[in-house]
């Protein structure tokens, strides 16, 4: 699948916010929007992830040279993980299982996933555990889980170790390295990291004042 | 003293002793009540979750009328149904004016919207990232709201109880559309609203304990629920 970003311009009120941003991602692989607080990284992941219309401009999926429709199947086939995870008042598994639910896989099935995604990211020891008592770490831990167990083609992570300690960072890196080394998943992050971005990116796109400058 | 001494007397041994007219007139309470809290719960659950999650025009107003209501004096409800329902009202062929049905319409009309404006703040309340939390894991509009009333459902479920307690109390509306009839619309609160004029305080007594003991019980089921609910969020 290869995600295509034309001329996109993004404005809340009177304030812009993204001004003519093109960029294309074509190949399995991490690319890491990087730039200072503020220069429209988050605003373009989530325009690139569906959640929100652009003002100007378009965001195309195409698979083999065909566009595909805006619909939910596609998005069905992307997620994004928030700076904030949003998890559901409920247990580690119930949050884990939800968007399977959504897409009617069976429970057997369902089971099998979360155990599976649970160890890949360390936190099967908190599967019964309530999702709201779980540390930072382990919630970023487990935003990054819930989007993975869903097997999507492209995954954007909005700012993923902005505020876990440095033992949790590392994991999460972990996790996105040895999503990098088996090339299922096309990984879009923001950070603001140099750093970190030079560790993980196979592309680094930076970002300065709503435009991509690099 | 002394009468509310008998009264509690009185209530044991009512109770005891499972006199029949006695409880036909709580269950008769509970079912108009218990009627009355899934109609309006039916009705005031979608409502408070479109007044939360949608915008429209008139929504503010649609919100402060909901909120005004939650206060609507019971005997004006009772006249307001009466009128609707007696034989020369609009829907007099009915014939349904000194029925439990007509105490069900009158008690869900003052149920609807405690339900519809404190399900509207539970859902409120929910933190926005779960909207986009659960869009961003492929959910449809409907399932997203589905997920926000599931995520509300401690308040949700405190809207309901505090709206039974409400119903369950209320005797103004139904003393006028229900007309008190022995054995056919007779609850208990229009019970001991009858048997203190004809100055039988052990009996009225009696019943008043017994709907305090109900009302004890919902109060404790709405702690227990908020309780919950906080113990999770914490």
């Amino acid at each position: 699948m290869k995600l295509i970003v034309s001329h996109i311009v993004k404005l809340y009120g009177d304030r812009t916010i993204l001004k003519d941003c093109t960029c294309s991602f074509d190949k399995q692989g991490t690319y890491v929007l990087m730039g200072p607080n503020g220069c429209g990284k988050s605003t373009l992941l989530r325009l690139c992830a569906l959640l929100e219309d652009p003002t100007a401009g378009t965001i195309a999926y195409k698979e083999n040279g065909t566009p595909l429709p805006p619909d939910t199947e596609l998005k069905r086939r992307i997620t994004l993980v928030l700076p904030r995870i949003g998890v559901f008042n409920t247990t580690v598994f119930r949050n884990m299982a939800y968007g399977l639910k959504l897409r009617n896989v069976p429970h057997a099935k369902i089971e099998q996933k979360v155990n599976e995604t649970l160890a890949f990211v360390g936190l099967t020891h908190k599967k019964d555990q309530h999702a709201l008592t779980l540390s930072s770490g382990e919630t970023q831990r487990l935003g990054i889980a819930r989007a993975l167990v869903i097997d999507p083609e492209v995954l954007f992570l909005d700012e993923p170790t902005a505020s876990i300690d440095q033992e949790n960072t590392e994991i999460v890196e972990s996790i996105i390295g040895t999503m990098k080394r088996e090339a299922r998943t096309m990984v879009i992050m923001t950070t603001h990291d140099r750093d970190q971005a030079e560790r993980l990116a196979d592309r680094v796109i930076r970002m300065k004042g709503g435009r991509i400058v690099e | 003293m002394d009468s509310i001494t008998q009264g509690f007397i009185q209530a044991v041994h009512l109770i005891i002793h499972l006199n029949p007219e006695l409880f036909g007139i709580i269950l008769l309470s509970l079912k108009v009540s218990g009627l009355a809290l899934v109609i309006a719960t039916a009705l005031g659950l979608p409502l408070g979750a479109l007044l939360g999650l949608r915008r429209f025009p008139g929504r503010d107003l649609a919100i402060s009328v909901s909120n005004t209501f939650m206060g609507l004096p019971p005997v004006v409800v009772g006249l307001f149904v009466y009128l609707l329902l007696s034989r020369k009202g609009p829907l007099g062929f009915l014939g349904l004016l000194y029925s439990p049905s007509a105490m069900i319409i009158a008690q869900t009309i003052l149920a609807l919207p405690i339900v519809a404006s404190l399900c509207r703040s539970a859902i409120v309340n929910v933190d926005p990232v779960i909207r986009q939390a659960s869009r961003s894991l492929g959910a449809t509009p409907q399932q997203e709201t589905l997920t926000v009333i599931i995520e509300a459902r401690y308040g949700i479920l405190s809207a309901v109880i505090a709206a039974f307690g409400r119903v369950m109390a209320e005797v103004g509306s139904i003393l006028i559309v229900g007309g008190n009839i022995a054995g056919y619309t007779r609850v208990m609160t229009t019970t001991i609203a009858l048997e203190t004029d004809k100055g039988n305080f052990e009996l009225a007594l009696a019943l008043g304990i017994i709907l305090l003991t109900i009302s004890f019980i919902i109060n404790a089921l709405l702690h227990m629920v908020q309780k919950k609910g906080m113990v999770r969020t914490a």
